[in-house]
């Protein structure tokens, strides 16, 4: 690679810890090396998931046409001669809803199952958590380089389904657990859509390890165009896909179902209140954001820079703005897309994006295979490409509501 | 290492036994699961990551919800009513089918060499060997488990599809 790669910024943070590491006796190394990765990931993601409640308000309140939260400024201190009069464009405000979670009144309903209730919302956390562990945020900066570690992403991702159902059925709360099943149906149908877009990405980059899979996107043609998975008929469907299935499955909006506030009470969280309401709260924006830093890995081109007079900037950088980029397309899809209703939401999965992204396995496939062809037969490869990842798709999309006129009431007028 | 193995079989023999103890089949089911991670974990100190990450997403994720959702579903009433001390026929039913299990278990135990003392280089495979193996020599085996799976999926969905034709206000 070229020499910006030992540019002092992209090694600061690693030499940091290895300076740090070094410092202690040899039998305390390994277990500090870890530690602070731990403690970096804490931090970093700990204040990412505060200010992205503050950014999703904000931008919400924008595209509502309103102002969003700009209140909270600093707190007067006494002790100091002086005091800040201005607001800080309400950036503080996560802080001051930490602090409200925090001194709430923590209610369990008294025929709860006390132990699963507690249980439910620290696990939740842990597991999203540890989604963090094999995304690679920089060059060498992956906390664990494991040789499958797409599949521990997942597998650390399907434990919180667990979670699920115990918020809903240690509740003791009829809604709580009708909510929770149906929190649980929408997160399996997605899980294998979700699966399912992501194989095109082993399949051609030929490993499960997340950091073989950002090096494979490395390179450019023409010094501007980036070689990452997107720029490819099949990376790009099967972006589109990956997105939808994300969005699923961290229950966002449309597909916030679960916990509609406006149509049930709040889902499988009802009897939740206090601090282990924000607990849940937080695991949703971590999972969020682990499956956002997944996207940009696979189809993103990870760390790498878009273009090549660009590696001066630092690869977590990188990460960092691909990372904000995709939270903030997310937020955008939040304010404007409409919430599905549960049975189109599970047929949007099981007749369109399965469908598609089985295809699209195939496509990956067909790519890979002719991955030799040159000169013209690199159009043909293209066109191919393109047709299998446009056909299916306009084909799909008009026989998904083929005979599905107007919805007919019984009990209400329309 | 000893004394992870030992921590882990506590934690596996552990969560099993209070399991099949306990009277409250959603908390003996949420142990199970705890047992299936603790397996998990034994792969994991095994060396054995692949096998232990799909350990993890098959039981922890997927076969735990099968469960769950099987004792919701077929328990009429109070699930939190315990499971009372059934009959003395109940028992040896139990027993047969428990103690057959555990015999077939510890035919294929004792019927493994197991010497422990041969220095063999700690077995290391990569993900890409094992994908080559089990799509190379082991691609019958892998397919006939798939056709399997699917076989049984559609069977599923045979069984739970309900014809609702003439009922308009399910059309949307």
């Amino acid at each position: 690679m070229s020499a910006s790669t030992d540019s002092f910024l992209e090694r600061a943070p690693i030499e940091a810890r290895d300076w740090l590491v070094q410092l202690l006796p040899a039998p305390l190394q390994w277990f500090t090396h870890h530690l602070i990765t731990i403690g970096a990931i804490l931090a970093v993601f700990g204040l990412f998931f505060a200010f992205t409640t503050v950014a999703e308000r904000k931008l919400l309140g924008r595209l509502q046409n309103r102002l969003g939260p700009n209140r909270s400024g600093l707190p007067k201190f006494s002790a100091l001669p002086w005091h800040l009069k201005h607001k800080l464009f309400g950036l503080t405000q996560p802080f001051a809803d930490a602090v409200k979670a925090l001194t709430k009144e923590d209610i369990v309903p008294a025929a709860a199952d006390k132990l699963l209730h507690f249980l439910a919302p620290v696990l939740v956390v842990a597991f999203s958590l540890l989604t963090f562990a094999v995304l690679p945020f920089g060059r060498n900066m992956v906390p664990v380089d494991l040789d499958a570690g797409l599949l521990y992403f997942f597998a650390a991702g399907s434990a919180t389904e667990l979670t699920i159902f115990m918020a809903g059925w240690a509740s003791r709360n009829k809604y709580s657990l009708l909510a929770a099943m149906r929190a649980l149906a929408q997160v399996i149908s997605y899980e294998l859509p979700l699966l399912l877009s992501v194989v095109p990405v082993v399949l051609v980059a030929g490993t499960l390890s997340t950091n073989e899979i950002v090096t494979a996107q490395g390179g450019w043609s023409f010094g501007i165009l980036p070689h990452w998975n997107i720029f490819t008929p099949w990376g790009f469907i099967g972006f589109l896909l990956f997105l939808v299935a994300a969005l699923a499955e961290c229950n966002r909006s449309p597909f916030d179902l679960p916990e509609a506030e406006s149509e049930l009470i709040a889902g499988h969280l009802t009897e939740y209140s206090g601090f282990k309401y924000a607990l849940f709260f937080m695991a949703e924006y971590f999972g969020l954001t682990a499956l956002s830093g997944l996207g940009v890995t696979l189809f993103l081109g990870g760390w790498q820079a878009p273009c090549d007079f660009l590696p001066f900037i630092p690869s977590y950088v990188w990460f960092m703005g691909k990372l904000v980029m995709m939270i903030v397309f997310f937020i955008w899809v939040r304010g404007t897309l409409l919430r599905l209703r549960i049975d189109q939401l599970t047929r949007l999965a099981w007749q369109f994006i399965v469908p598609l992204a089985l295809i699209n396995l195939g496509n990956a496939a067909f790519w890979a295979l002719t991955a030799s062809w040159a000169g013209p037969l690199q159009l043909v490869r293209l066109g191919v490409s393109l047709a299998l990842v446009v056909g299916p798709f306009i084909l799909l999309g008009r026989r998904l509501n083929i005979g599905r006129g107007p919805r007919t009431y019984r009990y209400a007028t329309s | 290492m000893t004394l992870a193995l030992i921590l882990l079989s506590v934690l596996i023999l552990g969560s099993a036994a209070v399991a099949i103890a306990l009277r409250n089949l959603i908390h003996s089911a949420l142990l199970f699961v705890g047992c299936w991670a603790g397996i998990a974990a034994f792969y994991l100190w095994a060396g054995a990551e692949f096998v232990a990450f799909a350990q993890v997403l098959i039981y922890v994720g997927a076969v735990s919800m099968v469960v769950l959702f099987a004792v919701l579903l077929t328990r009429q009433g109070n699930e939190l009513e315990p499971v009372k001390d059934d009959s003395f026929n109940r028992f040896i039913r139990a027993l047969i089918a428990g103690g057959s299990v555990a015999g077939v278990l510890l035919g294929a135990i004792l019927g493994t060499p197991m010497d422990v003392n041969t220095a063999s280089p700690a077995p290391t495979m990569t993900v890409r060997e094992l994908g080559a193996r089990l799509m190379g020599p082991h691609a019958a085996a892998l397919l006939i488990v798939g056709v399997l799976l699917t076989v049984a999926l559609l069977g599923a969905v045979v069984l739970a599809a309900v014809d609702r034709s003439d009922q308009p206000e399910d059309a949307p």
